[in-house]
């Protein structure tokens, strides 16, 4: 009997990868869903540029519409992947995209949106990455969708894909898009 | 076309790889000699076209034909030579290519050294390692296919991950793979004993070279591995205990085991059932190595692109392999008699100790690496396993083993006694208690507790292990004529325990005495640091092939004295948008001054972090002197000649254990 140890071990522990197969091991849940958006008050990119002083925009005016937040930048490879989605996306125009540059130059961005095309509403420029914190951002990009009341409904860690947001972000957003 | 010849060559050497599992089977239950001939055709078949495969992708980076959707997600035009042939194995689909061509490379070796082999053994051996070559190559042909051609062809590739474009890397996974491929033909070897019932002495002299050859690989692989992370990462550490890291770390544990056991069985006749369950052990979790790594299921960053459908490929196939092992292990292991009695103060008592520890060892590193996969899956909440636990649990398991390793040497095979091994390693003892005192306070001028007892483990192994060799040198006339006589495999013993004996001290005095700050430095500034202190001379920008780097100046100066000037970089990857820190090193055998260059301000002033690292290089160099007794150990003239099968088991005494 104590020779059948091991497999009885061994069948325990594909089990538990089996299952451990079906869950994303990047699906970290946020302590954020269900509470407002974290306050912040950011100025605007001009896009494309301008001389104008820059606007500011608060959380608070984000309320209204469901909405995507999308922390990005133009120097981060899984941004460059979900760049074409989030283009197709915008121009579906079933939600509207705030874009936060996270970590950014200006410059840097605008050269690279110049090129693949803008997929953000208003872009917001977090230069220091404080607004990333208070978000809980730990890695770009991260996309939050937000209900009309400006809550977190959800948080999608990584580029964003046609399959996250036909199972998990368009239903949550309630339209029949 | 040439895309296509290797995808062929893929295709044909499955057809093969499946036709040198099932012949020699049968050939075994027919008992026809010609179908268990067929075993070493087939396999050197196999090896040719599997080669030519891994020569066309290696021919595809060359020529930069991104018309093949794998060179160009991983090459550029302005990829140097070197790094264009080593980006064959910079991404998933290639490392599986790489590892299939280990496999039919070991297979190949196999045939080749082992025509002196029974016919029915050396069949069945290579049968075995066809069926798991059948499994990599339908794993890469279905899931993973590295020659998939991409339209319309690109103009510019994406380039190879910066992080890879390190000399470290470009060598650390074929040394890797070598050793956990390597633990297949053990692997293959156990389970041809387990079906023909004959695991005898002979059967483990057989196995010991392969087993040694492949633990040495995989030492070598995880030693570079730890040196590219502490080049190249720019945290200064060689050691995570990341899940990746402790994927090839497990395997080690069991591979050591199992060479030491496989002296007891091949001196002793006993521990058998133990050594066919360590070397399926092994290789299961080389496999499951693979799996962690490849599947995704314990990656939690950002960086790799997962794909589920190849995480349950191996899945299932480690499923069939391992399962099929131990079920047949459960059935035929119990029928597996041990030729004599087993006295725990003897030389084969202190290695089934050494062996429990190890196994032990192994298995705390099991439990944390998949605890957190564990709890996940019984949604029972996030959490992630970090150094503290593997430190609190692994540091005082060696400590043990330590002491063993000195007293392995020896201690005779059958019964030992107390006084005769006293007589033998008071002096060694003594010598390592006085080193343990003074190699502190005459390097760093002051103790710690962990110093001390390093330094006390690790000088009482180098001792011990070397006063072997004296004592075999001293009973011939001359000195000379007495180190030409110690046999190469007693040699390599020596030197991988010497080499175990300098990575304590490393480790012992590196977490001891180093010393580690961030700091800020305007240009012209300074900074001090023990006894050290380093001057920050400002950075400008420099042109590499492929990037763009600011470097960094640092003299470092010691007593007033300049004793190096330091260039860290840090690079950006225009190609892929990727900032990469390139830190810089002067090394030393006593010490290591490490400087990486961290952000930029707009005053010119940069942060930077700075380590100094006591004998750090002691950690690697053990790691390297394991190697090469490894090596002597595997190429010990007994096992080269070729009436050694029939010397077989009675020359017990004046053997060795390593």
């Amino acid at each position: 009997m104590r020779f059948a140890i091991p497999l009885i071990v061994l069948a325990g522990l594909i089990a538990v990868f089996f299952f451990g197969l079906q869950h994303d091991p990047r699906e970290l849940p946020s302590p954020l869903i269900g509470k407002s958006a974290p306050a912040f008050e950011l100025p605007i990119v001009p896009f494309p540029a301008s001389d104008a002083p820059p606007l500011r925009l608060t959380a608070s005016e984000l309320k209204g519409k469901p909405l995507l937040v999308n922390f990005f930048a133009s120097w981060c490879a899984g941004c460059q992947v979900e760049h074409p989605f989030l283009m197709q996306l915008a121009q579906t125009g079933t939600v509207e995209l705030v874009g936060i540059d996270y970590k950014d130059a200006d410059a840097d961005l605008r050269a690279w949106l110049g090129q693949k095309g803008n997929p953000y509403a208003p872009i917001l420029a977090d230069l220091e990455g404080k607004v990333g914190i208070d978000w809980g951002v730990y890695g770009v990009p991260e996309t939050f969708v937000l209900n009309a009341d400006g809550v977190i409904v959800y948080k999608h860690i990584g580029p964003m894909t046609a399959e996250a947001w036909k199972t998990k972000i368009r239903p949550l957003l309630g339209a029949g898009a | 076309m040439i895309p296509e010849l290797g995808h062929f060559a893929l295709i044909l050497a499955l057809g093969i790889a499946a036709l040198q599992a099932v012949v020699p089977i049968v050939g075994w239950r027919t008992r026809d000699s010609r179908l268990l001939a067929f075993a070493g055709s087939a396999a050197q078949g196999q090896f040719l076209c599997v080669l030519l495969a891994y020569v066309c992708l290696t021919s595809s980076f060359i020529t930069k034909d991104f018309s093949v959707a794998y060179v160009a997600e991983n090459a550029h035009t302005q990829l140097p030579l070197i790094y264009r042939i080593s980006a064959v194995w910079g991404a998933h689909e290639g490392s599986l290519l790489l590892w299939t061509f280990m496999l039919s490379s070991w297979t190949f070796a196999v045939s080749v050294f082992n025509r002196r082999l029974p016919a029915e053994l050396g069949a069945l051996v290579v049968s075995i390692l066809g069926m798991i070559s059948v499994g990599f190559l339908l794993f890469l042909l279905l899931t993973s296919n590295p020659f998939e051609r991409l339209f319309p062809v690109p103009l510019e590739g994406r380039d190879l991950n910066p992080l890879l474009q390190d000399p470290g890397l470009a060598i650390h996974p074929p040394t890797l793979y070598m050793g956990y491929v390597g633990f297949s033909v053990a692997f293959a070897f156990s389970i041809a004993a387990l079906l023909t019932g004959k695991l005898d002495a002979a059967w483990a002299r057989w196995t010991r070279p392969w087993t040694t050859a492949a633990w040495m690989f995989l030492t070598l692989g995880i030693t570079l591995g730890s040196w590219w992370a502490y080049n190249e990462l720019g945290w200064g550490g060689w050691w995570f205990w990341d899940p990746v890291e402790n994927a090839s770390f497990m395997p080690w544990l069991a591979g050591t085991a199992l060479i030491h056991s496989l002296a007891v069985t091949e001196k002793r006749g006993i521990l058998k059932s133990w050594t066919a369950l360590l070397a399926i052990l092994a290789f299961s979790l080389s496999l499951l190595g693979t799996f962690l790594v490849r599947s995704g299921v314990l990656v939690s960053v950002h960086a790799f692109a997962t794909d589920p459908s190849r995480g349950l490929f191996i899945l299932v196939f480690m499923g069939i392999i391992v399962g099929g092992a131990l079920t047949l292990y459960a059935w035929r292991a119990p029928k597996l008699a041990s030729d004599g009695e087993l006295n725990l103060f003897s030389r084969e008592g202190l290695l089934l100790f050494n062996n429990v520890f190890l196994v032990v060892a192994c298995g705390a590193i099991l439990l944390g690496t998949l605890y957190p996969l564990v709890l996940d899956t019984l949604k029972l909440g996030k959490i992630s396993v970090g150094p503290p636990y593997f430190n609190a649990v692994f540091l005082p398991l060696t400590v043990p083993l330590f002491v063993l390793v000195g007293l392995g040497a020896v201690v005779p095979w059958k019964k030992g006694r107390v006084g005769e091994t006293w007589k033998r390693l008071r002096i060694p003892a003594m010598a390592a208690v006085a080193a343990a005192i003074i190699l502190p306070f005459a390097l760093e001028g002051r103790a710690t507790i962990v110093a001390l007892a390093g330094g006390l483990l690790g000088s009482w192994t180098i001792f011990a292990a070397v006063q072997d060799v004296w004592r075999r040198a001293r009973a011939k006339p001359s000195l000379l004529s007495g180190l030409i006589n110690v046999p190469r495999a007693i040699w390599g013993m020596t030197i991988a325990h010497v080499g175990l004996g300098c990575w304590a001290l490393g480790v012992a005095f590196v977490t001891s005495y180093g010393f580690e700050q961030d700091v800020r430095l305007a240009p012209m500034a300074e900074a001090a640091l023990g006894a050290y202190s380093f001057g920050f001379q400002g950075a400008i920008e420099t042109k590499g092939p492929n990037f763009i780097a600011q470097q960094g100046t640092v003299t470092v100066e010691q007593g007033g004295r300049p004793v190096a000037t330091l260039n860290p970089q840090k690079r950006f990857y225009p190609s892929q948008r990727n900032v990469q820190t390139e830190s810089a090193v002067d090394v030393g055998l006593t010490r290591d001054l490490y400087v990486s260059l961290g952000e930029a301000f707009d005053d010119g002033s940069w942060s930077l972090r700075i380590y100094v690292k006591p004998m750090i290089r002691f950690v690697w160099l053990g790691g390297v002197l394991m190697f090469i007794g490894g090596g002597l150990a595997a190429s010990d003239r007994r096992y080269r000649l070729a009436r050694a099968a029939e010397r077989s088991a009675v020359s017990a005494s004046g053997a060795t254990a390593a």
